[in-house]
């Protein structure tokens, strides 16, 4: 078979297919049937918690970058979220909110958090002050300004901050199990049940699913840019730039 | 537009995250707090540990230990005994898992470390979990004689052991009607959940086996490492825990008695390389085996919790206990 030659990386995959006799003995582990139910809980936390943390995050951020002010809760206050590490916070909430989804989730959303508002804040300051100026000049009220001028144009830069918390949300909701959820992270954290071959294959899908959600986001960033700003990019020299350096400004500050 | 000068922002950030995790850390210390500081353990007294005599003309032994509370404890109460007695002590008391520390101990790395027999006999003499002797004596002949051919000697065995077993609340025992073991569950363990670490779940030496063994179905298994947290917040009835945790000193949880002995034993045996042995001579071995008398499963508990709850350093932990017992002055 070419899966043997390919080594432990061809026992993982077909860990991922075939059903097998668990390290310890007497239960079932593995095969398509718990591999796709480990990834669907995977998903559906990771795209719970990366929702919850943009309808809080977003319009913050966005709200801050329209005023113009307190720069400093948008880039580097929010990111305090990020410097306490997530198992941290689980058990810390295991008083509050117990152990299992909800818990998992408010760690993950914390996580989430702190590039959207930077992001946000990030890509409407970013907006050309001329074009504000511009529509103030024909006479667009202050919530038009931010709705129909301000938001599309830092859409893209929005959508990359949205993408790097979906990105480290999928990467650790491995640590749910601690808390009751099982996700991919399951077999990485019981090799004595799933053995190495089940600790890689949970691995190989966590990276398959991290760069399918990316891709799809570039997609996603791509559809939302406005024209406008594709046909300046293009004008500009150095011609078009890939989509993912739309995002630069928020490198600088985050 | 007003904007905070950066490094001003950044010095901000770093002092408040300081502040954030300080407190973060503080708040779960204390919630797991049981207040065992004051309680008094009831330690046997015993005797003073005498200077053996050209003790310190012998080479040094090295102690070693693995990686966790009671290791720590247990390699210091070994080598500040040793210390006592004269001998010159060298310590290695963060080996890592007992794979590495019976590495270790087979190269001579290090002279001695303390050692559960059950996990000796699964993991280095190839025993299955089912296989280990559930006679505590028994087991220990086994360990002996598997540390022989290795030319180690395992002293005897401490009178705790650190095992599995099934603890519950207070709260929950009384609605249970006071079950002493895990029988007293049958019949209505299909409304209760129980915990363990994420693997338990699937392992024959764990809930699989439990069940097996009592003939038992529990409801639902919860995933966790934070046992006693899961049981104070209500997220399952029932927990694996280990004999000699800290938290069971406070006096807060049942443990229920494993009545058909489904849990291997888990006695301590002080592990010495013959050679390091033959410089300790009789003298030194008896100072191990005196030592460790009065370690019964209260006692260590205790000492855990010393240094889990209260947070003091296992040093000084093990240099109470000696005090307390009464074999140093």
């Amino acid at each position: 078979m070419i899966l043997a030659t390919l080594g432990p990386f061809g026992d993982a995959i077909d860990f991922i297919f075939h059903q097998r006799e668990s390290q310890a003995g007497t239960v079932q582990v593995g095969g398509l049937g718990e591999i796709w139910e480990l990834t669907w809980t995977h998903l559906k936390l990771s795209l719970a918690a990366t929702l919850i943390a943009t309808l809080i995050a977003a319009p913050l951020g966005i709200w801050l970058g329209h005023i113009g002010r307190f720069q400093f809760v948008a880039t580097s206050f929010s990111n305090i979220g990020r410097a306490v590490p997530a198992l941290g916070l689980i058990v810390f909430f295991i008083a509050f909110l117990g152990v299992g989804f909800t818990n998992v989730c408010v760690a993950l959303v914390l996580l989430a958090i702190p590039p959207i508002i930077t992001n946000s804040y990030v890509g409407i300051r970013g907006v050309d002050p001329e074009t504000v100026d511009a529509a103030r000049g024909n006479g667009l009220t202050d919530r038009q300004v931010a709705l129909k001028v301000e938001l599309p144009m830092a859409l893209p830069t929005i959508m990359g901050g949205i993408r790097i918390s979906l990105v480290s949300v999928i990467a650790t909701a491995t640590i749910a199990p601690l808390a009751n959820v099982d996700t991919l992270g399951r077999p990485i954290i019981s090799p004595n049940v799933y053995g190495s071959a089940g600790q890689l294959a949970a691995c190989l899908v966590v990276a398959i699913v991290t760069l399918g959600a990316d891709a799809l986001f570039v997609l996603l960033q791509k559809a939302v840019t406005p024209e406008g700003l594709k046909l300046a990019e293009r004008g500009r020299p150095g011609g078009r730039r890939l989509a993912f350096l739309s995002s630069k400004r928020s490198m600088q500050t985050s | 537009v007003r904007r905070t000068h950066p490094l001003l922002a950044l010095l901000a950030v770093l002092c408040l995250g300081f502040v954030f995790a300080a407190c973060g850390g503080d708040d779960e210390k204390s919630s797991s707090s049981s207040g065992s500081g004051g309680s008094s353990s009831e330690q046997a007294p015993g005797q003073e540990i005498q200077k053996v005599s050209g003790a310190d003309s012998k080479p040094a032994i090295t102690v070693g230990s693995k990686n966790f509370t009671e290791q720590f404890v247990l390699g210091e109460i070994y080598a500040q005994a040793l210390e006592a007695a004269g001998y010159k002590v060298k310590k290695q008391l963060n080996l890592g898992s007992e794979l590495i520390a019976h590495k270790a101990l087979q190269t001579g790395k290090v002279d001695a470390y303390p050692e559960y027999t059950g996990t000796a006999l699964t993991s280095f003499f190839g025993v299955k979990t089912a296989d280990v002797p559930k006679d505590p004596e028994k087991a220990y002949e086994d360990t002996k004689a598997g540390f022989a051919k290795e030319n180690i000697t395992a002293l005897p065995p401490t009178p705790f052991e650190n095992t599995y077993r099934l603890g519950i609340t207070k709260a929950t025992a009384k609605k249970l009607g006071d079950p002493k073991t895990i029988s007293d569950l049958k019949g209505k363990e299909k409304d209760l959940s129980i915990t363990g670490f994420p693997e338990c779940k699937q392992r024959q030496d764990c809930l699989l086996g439990v069940q097996d063994a009592y003939g038992l179905k529990f409801g639902k298994f919860v995933s966790s490492e934070q046992k006693y947290q899961v049981l104070d917040s209500g997220d399952a009835d029932v927990a694996f825990i280990f004999t000699t945790d800290g938290d069971l000193a406070g006096g807060k949880y049942v443990v229920l008695d494993d009545d058909k002995h489904f849990f291997p034993p888990y006695n301590v045996t002080f592990n010495v390389r013959n050679e390091a042995l033959k410089n300790l001579g009789p003298e030194g071995q008896k100072v191990i085996e005196d030592v460790q008398k009065p370690l019964t499963e209260k006692v260590m508990q205790e000492l855990n919790a010393r240094v889990d709850i209260d947070k003091k350093k296992p040093a000084d932990v093990a240099a109470s206990y000696l005090q307390q017992a009464g074999f140093v002055k």
